[in-house]
């Protein structure tokens, strides 16, 4: 059977025109790109997790949905302080049980912007932002500024569909419309197709931002910047002028500002430049938002709760302090002791000395294939692929909600979809706790 | 008044003692002491269960002093918002030692964690060994940091150091790392040792001395000449200083000031 419109799961670009001709174990996609497809073949994949197992020391053993849900519950109950960890491959509905959780428990609750655009919501936090919808971009851009991302690799659509190549109401032409900067270490791909490069050395965004300022207040920045950013100060008033002169600038940040040396520093100056910029023209800066629905939980642990991420619960109402409060900080300090995690391979992503400590502690977690998170889990439980089995809500990677719905059904009769799961989750843990 | 408190052995999960305050301590008992409660995790727990506790004497709180006898790494907010007495700790300790204190002192033998004397707005916070981020600093989206008092530190602090400064000093006596004095709008900070990058950036006010060279000069900062053994209030610098005067990428009429020696800038 043919779908038509579906969503895409995987990058925060949430592509809403994904074709699927599904037989039930055989898929084709049409419109996906190289990643999204990889994704979407995962449906009929024949290394799914079809059954819950439990892991006790080195051996492991098939057992019932009921035991396992019941001993992921337990986990959570029997722990001094747990750590719930939502990751971005879910909908915002999972996340909201999540947090709901979180908060009865006194736990802590993080997300992926936690190792991600994590920084690029404190920026904002410290500095403000001016933002646009992706549609914006798409119809008055006429500048695209690509800093410290890579969006022919990790957002492949994004520019075919929102920012370069699409023609837009004031930008008829598309591409020969537009002027693209990329501001990179790299010569990545991005880089290659860009008219200007921006080669700076790495970890010196900061003091690139901070010459544009300075720059833009009528000074000349100090020369040791040069030496510094490894980028002359013609250059920069090369690119300050090209901003200067565009009738609609569009900066998409990735995480070269929010994961080098000054992290939210560095997202919070770029923030504090494009409002700058717009005494003089318009501009809008947003993040390219790596994982489909990493946006996802800042939005609802916002205005649940008040804060982006790294939520903690054990004082009864929610606190927030990045450093203290995030997962890899819990981990590292050994702070947490116990983990429930959705939907993310932390095991991979985090340092070797918080794999090491998940390894330690008890951990449950919601996956839909092997993968080093379900080799140091104890509980694992198999995951529902949102977009594809079940129906929810992303959010894009410029923070509009996207409601998608499936082509098939969850495979399993237990359960209907993650949120559905941590729904059984947390009426156990309200029987034992 | 004297309370002695000896922690009772290794602490799991971090804990959190605001109650750990010369006032709040001050004219009770040793058994009101051993029932006031901490915090680990979602669950409280009486004083008593991480420390042992001794008194002497009782007495008003500006003449209450607190000795902690031990390593207390893993127990945060210690003399939190405290505005008189004395807390010696003869260790180290953890986050948020002396946030918001408004009066009173606190000695550290050893290091402190990451936010000690947060938005502090009076008394002294003398720290001998290393400190860690955000020594002094505002809390996260403020831009107001540590408004009066002096921080002391005898070792090398981490980031954002004074982020906010608005008031007060701050001595660091070894190296500090990034963003040191960020956002500065007032008071002061030296630092003897060297500083990585980021010093005074989108600083409009106050003044910042790094004794031992900068590797990464804020791009913001103009050249204003150079002072041989400048006296800034009641120091004495030895040697010849750049001065520098920022950050323009923050304003276009910035009043921060900055001192630089020993490696020179960039
Ligand atoms: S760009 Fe992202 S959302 Fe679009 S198809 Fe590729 S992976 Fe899916």
């Amino acid at each position: 059977m043919t779908f038509k419109n579906l969503i895409c799961p995987v990058c925060g670009a949430s592509c809403d025109d994904i074709q699927v001709d599904f037989t039930g174990d055989v898929i084709t996609v049409k419109n996906a790109c190289k990643m999204g497809n990889a994704k979407f073949q995962e449906v009929a994949s024949k290394h799914r997790i079809r059954e819950p197992f439990i892991r006790n020391g080195g051996t492991t053993r098939k057992c019932s949905w009921d035991e396992a849900i019941s001993r992921a519950a337990e986990i959570l109950t029997d722990a001094k302080r747990p750590l719930l960890f939502m990751g971005s491959e879910t909908s915002s509905e999972a996340m909201e049980v999540g947090l709901h959780i979180g908060e009865y428990l006194g736990a802590v609750v993080d997300s992926n912007s936690t190792v991600c655009h994590g920084p690029t919501a404190m920026g904002i936090q410290e500095a403000g932002r001016v933002g646009a919808t992706a549609g914006q971009g798409k119809s008055r851009s006429d500048l695209v500024i690509y800093w410290g991302s890579n969006p022919m690799e990790s957002m492949p659509r994004h520019m075919s569909r929102y920012a370069v190549y699409p023609r837009g109401y004031w930008t008829r032409r598309g591409r020969f419309d537009r002027t693209i900067i990329t501001v990179d270490p790299r010569r990545t791909i991005t880089a290659e197709n860009s008219d200007l490069h921006i080669q700076l050395r790495p970890n010196t965004d900061y003091e690139l931002l901070s010459a544009l300022l300075t720059m833009l207040h009528g000074k000349q920045p100090h020369p040791s910047v040069e030496e510094i950013t490894g980028v002359s100060i013609s250059l920069m008033e090369e690119m300050l002028e090209t901003m200067l002169g565009c009738n609609y600038g569009a900066i998409y940040v990735g995480l070269g500002i929010a994961s080098s040396y000054g992290k939210h520093r560095n997202a919070e100056l770029a923030f504090n430049l494009v409002k700058e910029l717009n005494s003089h023209t318009k501009f809008a800066i947003g993040a390219l938002r790596g994982h489909c629905n990493v946006a996802g939980f800042n939005q609802i642990a916002s205005y649940l709760y008040g804060y982006p991420f790294g939520l903690d619960f054990a004082r009864g109402y929610p606190r927030y302090n990045p450093g203290e409060f995030t997962a890899v900080d819990l981990l590292r300090e050994r702070d947490v002791d116990a983990m429930l995690v959705v939907s993310a391979d932390l095991a991979s992503h985090f340092p070797a000395s918080c794999a090491e400590y998940m390894a330690e502690i008890p951990v449950a977690c919601i996956d839909i294939a092997p993968c080093p998170m379900t080799m140091v889990s104890n509980v694992v439980l198999p995951g529902v692929i949102d977009a594809m089995e079940c129906d929810g809500t992303f959010y894009r990677l410029d923070d509009v909600p996207v409601y998608f719905k499936p082509f098939t059904n969850s495979p399993f009769d237990f359960t209907e979809s993650n949120e559905h799961t941590l729904r059984q989750i947390f009426e156990i843990v309200k029987r034992l706790k | 008044m004297e309370v002695i408190l000896r922690p009772k052995g290794e602490i799991g999960i971090m804990v959190e003692a605001e109650v750990i305050n010369p006032e709040t301590f001050a004219c009770r008992s040793k058994e009101e002491i051993e029932g006031l409660v901490v915090w680990q995790g979602p669950t409280n727990h009486p004083l008593s269960e991480f420390f042992e506790v001794a008194v002497r004497e009782d007495g008003s709180p500006e003449e209450t002093s607190i000795l902690i006898d031990g390593d207390v790494s893993r127990v945060k907010h210690i003399g939190h918002s405290m505005n008189a007495g004395r807390i010696e700790i003869r260790g180290s300790v953890g986050m948020h030692v002396g946030s918001e204190m408004s009066g009173g002192s606190i000695l550290v033998k050893g290091n402190a964690g990451s936010w000690a004397g947060m938005e502090m707005k009076g008394g002294l916070l003398q720290i001998e060994g290393d400190a860690g981020d955000h020594v002094g600093s505002a809390y996260r989206g403020s831009w107001r940091g540590m408004s009066g008092g002096r921080i002391l530190i005898g070792g090398t602090a981490r980031s954002q150091l004074g982020g906010g400064l608005a008031g007060g000093e701050i001595v660091v006596g070894g190296d500090v790392e990034n963003f040191c004095g960020i956002r500065q709008a007032g008071g002061f900070i030296i630092v003897h040792g060297t500083a990585v990058r980021g010093v005074g950036a989108e600083m409009n006010g106050g003044m910042i001395v790094i004794c031992g060279g900068i590797r990464q000069l804020s791009p913001g900062f103009m050249d204003a000449g150079q002072e041989d053994g400048p006296v800034l209030g009641e120091n004495h610098l030895v040697g010849i200083f750049n001065k520098l005067l920022g950050d323009y990428a923050i304003s276009k009429n910035p009043k921060g000031v900055l001192y630089v020696s020993g490696g020179g800038v960039a």
